[in-house]
């Protein structure tokens, strides 16, 4: 997949104050729209630590001055902008570049 | 009981395994607690007074003989024999025989419908007698025998309590405290006849027996329960030569040894420089030292402290030291209520600076404190009768925990100290329940409560602990003031209640803390677009999440009664989508696997063919287990399934700070465990006994009898205040049985607000019951009827592709996830 935007849904799929899972190519993404910043986030969304495609159905919020997304499985953290877990500093996950453009909610590699 | 204890004594020893333990009983059952035995009659079994089970002492290795008494010892062999003729080897032999009920020697004291009051056999005999009488006579006035009065008040009987004193409790009260409590009694419809000596017991006219009195007067009585004091149990001593006190009893030392080495005494049978003891705190004192000599220790008894606190017959009575004031210039301080029916007194020093003794009735809460500074010598304020005057700025009792040495006993149940609960709080016991578990502190009569936590928030604040019961670092609330907040000032979203009372973005503790509040009190769809970013996924997807990211699904099965036609739905259904099947505890079928794209399928099926949402993915009303009940069972004497599911109808969709699991059982052999639930109901012969705040699960708890013999309608009142108010005042995620622990004032505390209304607030939980009910919805329903609902269960928004990651095996016949060897295995063919 090329350094390039993508759009993988429209606005009206987002949920507010929640998360949506598309695929990006062969890759599963989380889309989560925090509602009271107004701000989307993008992250891969495969839980490593409970090997499982759920990261999309966590809840969000925030630690500090961290937007984190909680793992439905086990409850860690990881940080929506950076991808690091908060709880374990090993654990990771890939995240992505998102905007939403007249409707269309596109995503793009860092 | 006492016995009980010093086996449990020996087992907590660290070489405990050094000895084999072997105990006796002439009755057939192990030790049981006769300190409540008058709850036997309010529904309590012989199985709730147990204090160990057979299994307990297999599983511990301690052997037992049952109903087989030893009547001989062989004190140079070193054997016991026993009635059968079996005999036994020792090496230590510890004599915990009790005592027997002392019968006054009154011609007719042999009459058929005459019972003492000592064992669960002797509540039998009592039982049948209450069947067939209308007239019952308590012969003692003492505390044994206020217990019996109970009892008899209790099993419907015109309750008349005979001593021969001329006061109650004569050797516990003064004669104020004495003449409260016997008004306070009488009110409660118990006649008292003090100063009454009978002399003869004779067939009467309009009873089935008359006590002829020597002034003269007489009583009819259809039967009589002789609660005269006790007197030890030392014939076994007598036979074998073992040295005795002069008025009987076996004599011990210190170390609670008897006149002969290898053998101790311990309990109400021993006397201890003249003393027997006929409470259960000494005898606990005396197992404890035998158990240390025994192992090698060098503890010894040196006498105890004979204060009590209890309820009888509803009135709170507390005596402390010298109650009396026997001692040579003490002086009174006294204060009376008639109206309230309080009365108190203090005897004080000579010099008025340290607290002698005390007397409480119809009042104890002051009883913990006046009891350390009786203990601790501590010197007392200048105006002592503040401390008993009502209403009076200053008055009251408040010591300052700070006050009292590492030394001073709290809980003198289980003897803990001042300097253990220090202890363990340091250890990280900062509950009230945690410091239970950990010390057993306040969990026998619970008197000292309140000094307990006294204790816990002193050591806290040393530590510099900052109580915080802070929700999250986004509300500076605990969750009972945020349900508070919710409820009075009529928030109805989470962004309103964090605008208004928190800051940052909220998280995982507290959007679905904040969402169970919401939905408790307002109970609006929880997928509504402004609850649907509060809920965990479980109740976001309206399904149980599995290890894999599947879901579970579970109709409700209400009373776990189900039609044949409904159980081939679910089958079908399970075939179909390739679910996994499984009976859960609850008495409902589980359906594993589901994918988020299946599972509005699978509920439009489910729900056309009649069922609803089950509600096992929410901190909610769960399940109403029950056992088949008199429609079929031979021994069910109540309709428990029928009640189990209106019970379940009409609380389905309670969202609560935890789950909640409730159970009916239709007789008294409880079938459907109710006794492990958050509320348990049990049929009886006059209606149903309600249990509360028990559970399974990780750290077990036996359900306590709330009420019994109930009709359906008070019994669903309770419950409706009981549930709302754990709603209202719980911690996130506390289940029922923490909750009670944690509650102050604990069981008392509870039916007072839940039975008595103590708060005003009886009317307002029943309405918010109600405001529950009259809204609930099936959520699958209403979820499978929206379209943009719908929407969100899929994989993928832009694909209806499914999840690769899905790999599974097959086990017995159906499949499961694979494990992580299996799948690289599997993926790599």
């Amino acid at each position: 997949m090329s350094n390039e935007w993508v759009t993988v849904c429209q606005e009206e799929d987002l949920v507010s104050g929640s998360g949506i899972c598309v695929l990006f190519g062969e890759q599963q993404i989380a889309i989560f729209h925090e509602s009271k910043k107004g701000k989307l986030y993008a992250i891969s969304n495969f839980d490593p630590i409970g090997e499982a495609n759920v990261l999309s159905r966590g809840i969000i919020g925030s630690i500090g001055d961290k937007t984190v997304v909680a793992s439905p499985l086990y409850k860690q953290h990881f940080c929506l902008e950076t991808g690091a877990c908060l709880e374990d500093e090993n654990m990771c996950v890939s995240t992505y570049a998102v905007t939403l453009q007249d409707g269309e909610v596109m995503l793009k590699k860092h | 009981m006492v016995g009980h204890q010093f086996i449990e004594n020996m087992l907590e020893l660290e070489n405990s395994n050094e000895f084999e333990i072997m105990t006796f009983s002439e009755e057939t059952r192990l030790a049981y607690d006769r300190v409540h035995l008058s709850a036997y009659f309010t529904g309590s079994t012989a199985a709730d007074l147990a204090l160990t089970t057979r299994d307990y002492y297999r599983d511990k290795g301690v052997k037992f003989v049952l109903g087989d008494k030893v009547v001989d010892i062989d004190k140079s062999g070193k054997t016991v024999v026993t009635e059968s003729g079996q005999v036994f080897p020792y090496d230590k032999l510890v004599m915990a025989t009790g005592s027997y009920p002392f019968v006054p020697p009154i011609p007719g004291n042999d009459k058929e419908h005459c019972h003492v009051y000592r064992t669960i056999d002797d509540l039998g005999l009592i039982k049948v007698s209450g069947d067939d009488s209308k007239v019952g006579v308590v012969v003692g006035g003492g505390l044994l025998g206020l217990e019996a009065a109970n009892a008899l008040q209790g099993i419907g009987l015109k309750t008349h309590v005979v001593e021969f004193s001329p006061r109650l409790m004569a050797v516990q009260l003064d004669d104020g405290g004495a003449k409260s409590l016997r008004n306070k009694i009488e009110n409660i419809g118990v006649t008292v006849h003090t100063g009454k000596n009978t002399t003869e017991i004779v067939e009467g006219e309009e009873c089935r027996y008359r006590m002829i009195f020597a002034d003269g007067s007489h009583l009819e009585t259809d039967m009589i329960v002789f609660s005269a004091g006790i007197r030890p149990q030392d014939e076994l001593a007598k036979k074998c030569e073992i040295g005795l006190g002069h008025r009987g009893g076996i004599a011990i030392g210190d170390t609670c040894k008897t006149s002969e080495k290898n053998i101790y005494a311990i309990g109400e049978c021993a006397v201890w420089r003249g003393q027997v003891f006929g409470l259960v705190a000494p005898g606990y004192q005396m197992a404890k030292v035998v158990a240390s000599q025994i192992s090698g220790g060098d503890k010894t008894f040196t006498g105890a402290d004979m204060s009590t606190k209890l309820k009888l017959l509803g009135v709170d009575v507390a005596s402390i030291g010298d109650s009396i004031a026997r001692t040579d210039g003490a002086k009174v301080y006294s204060y009376n209520d008639d109206f309230a029916g309080v009365y108190k007194s203090l005897v004080v020093s000579e010099d008025g600076k340290t607290l002698l003794g005390a007397v409480l009735v119809g009042d104890a809460e002051d009883y913990g404190n006046l009891l350390q500074l009786a203990l601790n010598d501590i010197e007392l304020p200048e105006n002592p009768q503040s401390m008993i005057l009502p209403g009076i700025a200053g008055g009251g009792v408040s010591i300052g925990v700070d006050a009292l040495p590492d030394t001073a006993q709290i809980c003198s149940c289980y003897d803990v100290s001042k300097g253990a609960i220090s202890e363990a709080v340091q250890n990280g016991a900062t509950t009230m329940g945690a410091l239970k578990t950990e010390t057993k502190a306040s969990t026998g009569c619970g008197g000292c409560a309140v000094l307990v936590k006294q204790v816990m928030d002193a050591e806290l604040i040393k530590l510099g602990v900052e109580v915080n019961n802070n929700l999250c670092e986004h509300f500076a609330y605990s969750r009972q003031e945020l349900a508070d907040i919710v409820r009075i000032k009529k928030i109805h979203t989470f962004s309103e209640l964090l605008e208004t009372h928190g800051q940052g973005l909220g998280c995982d503790v507290c959007k679905p803390t904040v969402g169970s509040i919401l939905a408790t009190f307002w109970n609006d769809y929880v997928l509504e677009d402004a609850h649907v970013g509060l809920q965990d996924t479980n109740d976001t997807f309206l399904g149980n999440m599995q290890k894999d990211g599947t879901y579970s699904v579970v109709p409700r099965i209400a009373g776990g009664e189900i039609t044949p036609e409904k159980l081939i739905v679910l089958g079908e259904v399970a075939k179909e989508f390739g679910l996994y099947t499984k009976i859960t505890g609850g008495q409902r079928v589980d359906l594993f696997g589901a994918r988020v794209d299946e599972l509005p399928l699978i509920w439009k099926k489910l729900i056309d063919a009649g069922f609803e949402t089950g509600h096992a993915y929410g901190k909610s009303v769960r399940t109403v287990k029950s056992c088949v009940g008199n429609s079929w069972c031979r021994y069910g004497v109540d309709d428990s399934v029928g009640f189990a599911i209106d019970i379940e109808e009409r609380y389905k969709g309670l969202r609560s700070p935890h789950k909640l699991k409730f159970a009916v059982s239709g007789c008294t052999r409880e079938c459907a465990e109710a006794q492990s639930k958050d509320v348990g109901i049990i049929a009886t012969e006059n209606g149903w006994n309600l249990y509360v705040c028990g559970n399974g699960g990780m750290r077990p708890r036996h359900a306590d009898l709330f009420a019994a013999d109930l009709d359906r309608e008070t019994l669903i009142k309770y419950v409706d205040r009981l549930l709302m108010f754990y709603c209202r005042t719980a911690d996130r995620l506390q289940r029922t049985s923490v909750w009670l622990e944690n509650l102050e004032g604990g069981l008392d505390y509870l039916k007072q607000v839940v039975i008595d209304d103590s708060l005003k607030i009886a009317n307002e939980l029943e309405a918010e019951m109600q405001t529950v009910i009259a809204t609930y919805q099936c959520e699958w329903k209403t979820t499978i009827e929206n379209p943009q609902k719908v929407k969100r269960f899929k994989s993928f928004v832009n694909s209806s592709t499914e999840d690769s990651n899905l790999v599974y095996v097959e086990e017995r016949g159906q499949h499961r996830p694979a494990t992580k060897d299996e799948r690289i295995a599997l993926l790599n063919i």
